[in-house]
C-alpha cells in the first residue's frame, strides 16, 4: 500500500512536468500546426543559463526569472527566424527545423558546459516529506513542482478565456484567415505562441535539472514523454496537456514501480496506443468536423 | 517539380526498370570496387560500408515518408530488431550470412507490419509521437530481458569469414555494399511497380485512391513493412560492422538521425539516401579533424559533428526544402536549361527513381 | 466611397478578374452578381486586401488600400464578411462578437457596440453564451454580419449571405440590410447569387462575367433588362 502511494506520488509529481512540456508543445500545435521537437532542448539551454547564473552566486529566483525570460526571447527568435520563412511550405520542413535545432542547442550545450553531468541545486529540499511517522516519496521540491505547473496552467487559462491577447491568440488558432479579416494580426499572434510556449519549456527544463543527471541531454526523454502527454491528451487542447500529462505520468510510474524501469517507454507507448485506438486525435480532440 | 532532363543521345538506358536498374547497379558496383579496393585507405572503406547501410535505412524511410506520406521516428528501434535479431542468430546457430540477413529483414519487416497496422489510423503527429516513443522503448527491452539479449553487455557477432587473403573488414564492406545496392535496385523497381503508383496515390489523397479501389490501409502497411525490413538489413549491418549488439546501438538520437538524414538528402529519392549517409557518416568525422586542426582539443569535438549536422539540415530545409537531391536536380535543370540544353542532363539524374 | 479602378487579379495561371472597375456610393448598397466562378469572392478578397491585384487600385475615401495588409484595411473601417460566414466555431457567440470589436481599443467602447449589435440580432443575444458551433445557419449569418458590424465599419462586404438561407429568413437579412445602410450611412457591397432579392434592396448593381465587368448600372434598370437577366442572372 505504502509503495502504492509512493509510486502514485511520484507519478503525479513527473506527469506533472510532462503537462508543461505537452503544453509547450500544444500551445505552437495549435498555432502553427507544428510539432517543435527543439522544446525540450530550448529548456534545457535556458536551465543551463540559470545553472551559470547560480555558480555566479546569483539567488535562485532571480536567475529562474531570467530562464525563463531567456525562454521567451529564444521562442520568438526561433520562431521569426527559422519558422517565418517556412509558413506555408511543405509541412514536413519545419519539423525537421526543430529537429535541427534541437541538434545544434544540444551541440552548443554540450560545447559550452561540457558533457559530464552536473547537479543542479534545487530550491527546495528534495527528502521525502514526513507524515506521521513515515517518510513519503513526496518532498518540498515535489510541491515546488506540482504548485508551480499548477501555476503555470492558471495563468495560461486565464490569459487565453479571459485577455484580449487570448482571445486573438485562439481566433489565430482556430481560423487564421477569419481572424486576419477581423484585424489580428496573426503574425505577432503566432510569435507570442512560440515566446508561451517557450516559457513553458523552460519551466519543465527548470523543474527537472535537479531531479536527474544534468548533461547536454538530459531534457530529450522529457520531450518524448511530454510529445506523448500532448499525443494521449490531443494536441489540440490545453487542458488536454494536463490530463495527458497526469495519465502519463502514473502510467510511466507504475509501469516502472511494479514492472522495471526498462519498460517505462513501452507502457507509455501502450497507454499512447490504447488512447490512440479509441481517440486518433486524442482525449480531447476537437469535433472532427471540423479539418477534413 | 521540375522537369527530368533527358540523358544525352549517346547514353541510351534500356526503357525496362529492372534491366535498367541493374547496369545502373552493376556500374555502381563496379566504381564502389574501385574505391574500395585501390582508392580508399581502410578506415575510409569501412566508413563506405557505413554509408551503405544507411543509405538502406534512409532508402526504406524515404520510401515510406517521401512516396508513401507516412513518418516514423521509431526506424532506429526497426534497426535493433534486424540487428538483434541477426545477432541471437549467429550466437545460437549456424546458418549462413544471407539466411541471417533474410530472417533479419523479415523479423524487422513483422515488425513493420504490427507498427503499420495502428499507424494506419494516426495523422501525422500522431504517428510521429508514437513511433518515437517506440523509439526510446524498444531498445530497452535489451535491457530488461538481459538472458535473452545480455543486457548492457550485449550479443557478440560474428563476421563473415573472407575467402582467401582478403582483408576481413574490407570483405564486410563489400558485402554491406552489394547489400545496398541490391535494396537499391528492389525498392527502385518496386517505385516503378503498381506499389509504387499506390503508395504516392494514397500519399497524395487516401479518399481519392480508396474511390480507384486502392485499399488504403493496406497499402500504408505493405510500406511500413517494405521500410522495416529495410531498417532491419541495415540494423543487422550495424550489427556486424560494429561487432557487438546492446541497447546502447541504438539510442533515440540514432532514429532522429536516419529521419533527419533522409529528408537531408532528399524525402522519396534512393539517391537522396546515399546523400544523408555520406552526411551521417562523414560529418562526424570532417568535424573531429577540423577541431583537432583549429586547436579545440578532443573535448568539444563530439559536439562539432553534431552542430554542424544541425545546422546544415536547418540550412537545407530552409534553402532547399525538397533536400540536397531535391537542391541537386534544380540546379542541374536549370543548368541543364541555361547551359547545355543542346547535349542534355547528367547521368545521375537518371538514377532518380522512386519519385515521380 | 469605395472605388475600384481597372483591377486585375491572377491565381498562378488563372485570370480571375480582369480590368474590373466599379464605385460603390455612402449609404448605398451596391450588389455584384455574376454565375459561380465569375470572380466575385475574389473581388471582396482584393478589397480587402487578402489577395493582392496585379494592376489597378483601390481606394476608399481617397485613401488608396491596394498594397495594403488584411489588418491595415480592416483598420481603415472595411469589414469582409467571408463566403461560407466564417463564424470562428470554437469561440462563442459573444467571443466572437468581441473579436470583431477588439479593433475599437477601448474596453467601453467595445462592451457598448456588442449591446447595439445583439439589439440589431435579439436571437444572438438569447444564444451570446454558446458556442457558436451550436449555432442554426440563419444564426450563424447574423453573427457573421453582426461581428463585422462590431467593428464599426464604414463598407460592409457581404459574400453571398443568403446562402442555404430561407426565404423568409432572406427576406429580413435583406430588410436589415437596407436599413443598415440608410440610417448608419454605410457603404455596402453585397455578392449574391440570388439576383432577385439582392436587386430589389440594391441601388446600383455590377454583373462580373469571367472575371469582367459586363454590366454596371442602377439596380432598377438592370432589373428592367430582360436581355440581360436571362443571359447573366437567369431570372
Ligand atoms: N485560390 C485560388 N487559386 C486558383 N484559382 C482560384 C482561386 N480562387 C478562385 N480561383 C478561380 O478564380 C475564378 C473566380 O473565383 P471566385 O471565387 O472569385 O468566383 P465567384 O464568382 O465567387 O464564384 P461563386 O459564385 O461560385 O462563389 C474561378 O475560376 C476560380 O476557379
Ligand atoms: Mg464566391
Amino acid at each position: 500500500m505504502n509503495f502504492f502511494i509512493n509510486v502514485t506520488l511520484n507519478g503525479i509529481s513527473s506527469g506533472m512536468i510532462f503537462a508543461a512540456m505537452a503544453l509547450a508543445l500544444v500551445l505552437i500545435y495549435r498555432a502553427t500546426r507544428i510539432v517543435n521537437f527543439a522544446q525540450g532542448a530550448m529548456g534545457m539551454f535556458t536551465s543551463f543559463v540559470a545553472y551559470s547564473l547560480l555558480q555566479q552566486k546569483v539567488g535562485y529566483w532571480e536567475a529562474f526569472a531570467a530562464a525563463l525570460a531567456i525562454g521567451m526571447v529564444l521562442g520568438v527568435v526561433v520562431e521569426r527566424i527559422f519558422i517565418r520563412p517556412l509558413h506555408g511550405k511543405a509541412e514536413l520542413n519545419p519539423v525537421i527545423v526543430t529537429i535541427g535545432l534541437l541538434i545544434v542547442f544540444e551541440g552548443i550545450a554540450g560545447t559550452i558546459w561540457g558533457s559530464t553531468n552536473r547537479g543542479f541545486s534545487p530550491p527546495f529540499s528534495q527528502t521525502g516529506l514526513r507524515v506521521g511517522r513515515t517518510s513519503i516519496a513526496f518532498s518540498h521540491f515535489d510541491l515546488f513542482i506540482v504548485a508551480s505547473v499548477i501555476i503555470l496552467m492558471a495563468v495560461m487559462l486565464v490569459l487565453f478565456r479571459f485577455t484580449r491577447a487570448g482571445l486573438r491568440m485562439r481566433a489565430a488558432a482556430f481560423a487564421p484567415e477569419t481572424a486576419r479579416l477581423l484585424g489580428v494580426r496573426v503574425g505577432r499572434v503566432l510569435t507570442l505562441g512560440w515566446a508561451l510556449a517557450a516559457v513553458a519549456g523552460s519551466l519543465a527544463g527548470l523543474l527537472v535539472a535537479p531531479t536527474t543527471a544534468f548533461g547536454p541531454l538530459y531534457m530529450d526523454f522529457y520531450l518524448v514523454y511530454g510529445f506523448t502527454a500532448a499525443v494521449v491528451g490531443g494536441l489540440d487542447s490545453p487542458v488536454g496537456a494536463l490530463v495527458g500529462g497526469l495519465i502519463t505520468g502514473l502510467g510511466v510510474s507504475y509501469v516502472g514501480g511494479y514492472l522495471g524501469s526498462s519498460l517505462e517507454p513501452l507502457g507509455a507507448l501502450a497507454l499512447l496506443m490504447v488512447v490512440l485506438m479509441a481517440r486518433p486525435e486524442g482525449i480531447f480532440a476537437r469535433t472532427a468536423a471540423r479539418r477534413v | 517539380m521540375p522537369k527530368i532532363p533527358r540523358p544525352p543521345k549517346w547514353f541510351h538506358l534500356p526503357r525496362q526498370p529492372l534491366v535498367r536498374h541493374l547496369i545502373l547497379a552493376i556500374v555502381a558496383a563496379g566504381g564502389f570496387y574501385l574505391l574500395t579496393n585501390d582508392i580508399l585507405s581502410t578506415y575510409n572503406t569501412v566508413l563506405v560500408g557505413e554509408i551503405a547501410f544507411y543509405a538502406i535505412a534512409l532508402g526504406g524511410l524515404s520510401i515510406l515518408t517521401g512516396a508513401n506520406g507516412q513518418i516514423s521516428f521509431g526506424h532506429g528501434a526497426l534497426m535493433a530488431v534486424g540487428a538483434y535479431t541477426a545477432a541471437l542468430l549467429m550466437v545460437h546457430t549456424h546458418f549462413n550470412l544471407v539466411l541471417e540477413l533474410l530472417i533479419a529483414i523479415g523479423a524487422a519487416a513483422i515488425a513493420g507490419v504490427i507498427v503499420g497496422i495502428p499507424a494506419t489510423r494516426l495523422k501525422g503527429p500522431y504517428l510521429a509521437g508514437m513511433t518515437l516513443i517506440l523509439a526510446v522503448g524498444l531498445p530497452l527491452l535489451g535491457n530488461q530481458y538481459g538472458s535473452v539479449f545480455n543486457g548492457d553487455q550485449g550479443l557478440v557477432t560474428t563476421p563473415p569469414s573472407p575467402p582467401g587473403s582478403v582483408n576481413p573488414e574490407l570483405w564486410l564492406t563489400w558485402i554491406e555494399i552489394l547489400g545496398a545496392l541490391v535494396i537499391m535496385v528492389l525498392l527502385a523497381n518496386l517505385m516503378k511497380s503498381r506499389f509504387g503508383r499506390m503508395f504516392r496515390a494514397v500519399r497524395d489523397d487516401e479518399v481519392a485512391a480508396s474511390l480507384a479501389g486502392i485499399h488504403v490501409a493496406r497499402t500504408k502497411v505493405i510500406a511500413f513493412a517494405v521500410s522495416a525490413g529495410c531498417a532491419g538489413l541495415a540494423g543487422a549491418f550495424l550489427a556486424l560492422s560494429s561487432g557487438v549488439v546492446s541497447s546502447g546501438e541504438f539510442p533515440l538520437s540514432l532514429s532522429i538521425e536516419i529521419l533527419a538524414g533522409m529528408v537531408l538528402g532528399g524525402a522519396g529519392t534512393l539517391v537522396g539516401a546515399w546523400w544523408g549517409g555520406i552526411a551521417l557518416v562523414f560529418f562526424p568525422q570532417w568535424a573531429s579533424s577540423i577541431s583537432k586542426a583549429a586547436g579545440l582539443g578532443t573535448g568539444g569535438n563530439a559536439y562539432l559533428g553534431t552542430i554542424i549536422f544541425g545546422a546544415v539540415l536547418v540550412l537545407v530545409m530552409m534553402l532547399a526544402p525538397s533536400g540536397i537531391q531535391g537542391g541537386f536536380r534544380r540546379v542541374g535543370s536549370f543548368a541543364d536549361r541555361r547551359l547545355f540544353r543542346p547535349r542534355g542532363g547528367d547521368v545521375t539524374k537518371s538514377l532518380q527513381t522512386g519519385s515521380e | 466611397m469605395l472605388e475600384v479602378e481597372g483591377v486585375s487579379v491572377q491565381y498562378g495561371a488563372v485570370r480571375a478578374l480582369e480590368d474590373v472597375s466599379l464605385t460603390a456610393e455612402v449609404g448605398a448598397i451596391t450588389t455584384i452578381l455574376g454565375a459561380n466562378g465569375a470572380g466575385k469572392t475574389t473581388l471582396l478578397r482584393a478589397m480587402s486586401g487578402l489577395v493582392h491585384p496585379r494592376r489597378g487600385t483601390i481606394r476608399f475615401d481617397g485613401r488608396v488600400l491596394t498594397g495594403r495588409s488584411v489588418e491595415q484595411v480592416v483598420r481603415a473601417g472595411i469589414a469582409h464578411v467571408p463566403e461560407g460566414r466564417g463564424v470562428i466555431e470554437e469561440l462563442t457567440v459573444e467571443e466572437n462578437l468581441r473579436l470583431g470589436s477588439l479593433i475599437l481599443g477601448s474596453r467601453s467602447a467595445q462592451k457598448a457596440v456588442i449591446a447595439e449589435v445583439l439589439e440589431l440580432f435579439p436571437p444572438l443575444r438569447d444564444a451570446r453564451n454558446r458556442y457558436a458551433s451550436s449555432l442554426s445557419g440563419g444564426e450563424r449569418q447574423m453573427l457573421a454580419i453582426a461581428r463585422a458590424l462590431a467593428s464599426r465599419p464604414k463598407a460592409l462586404l457581404l459574400d453571398e449571405p443568403s446562402l442555404g438561407l430561407a426565404p423568409i429568413v432572406t427576406a429580413r437579412l435583406m430588410a436589415v440590410l437596407r436599413e443598415l445602410s440608410r440610417s448608419a450611412s454605410l457603404t455596402i457591397i453585397l455578392v449574391e447569387q440570388n439576383a432577385r432579392s439582392a436587386l430589389s434592396i440594391a441601388q446600383s448593381a455590377v454583373v462580373l462575367n469571367l472575371g469582367r465587368v459586363v454590366a454596371a448600372d442602377t439596380a432598377s434598370s438592370l432589373a428592367a433588362d430582360t436581355n440581360l437577366r436571362h443571359h447573366y442572372l437567369g431570372f
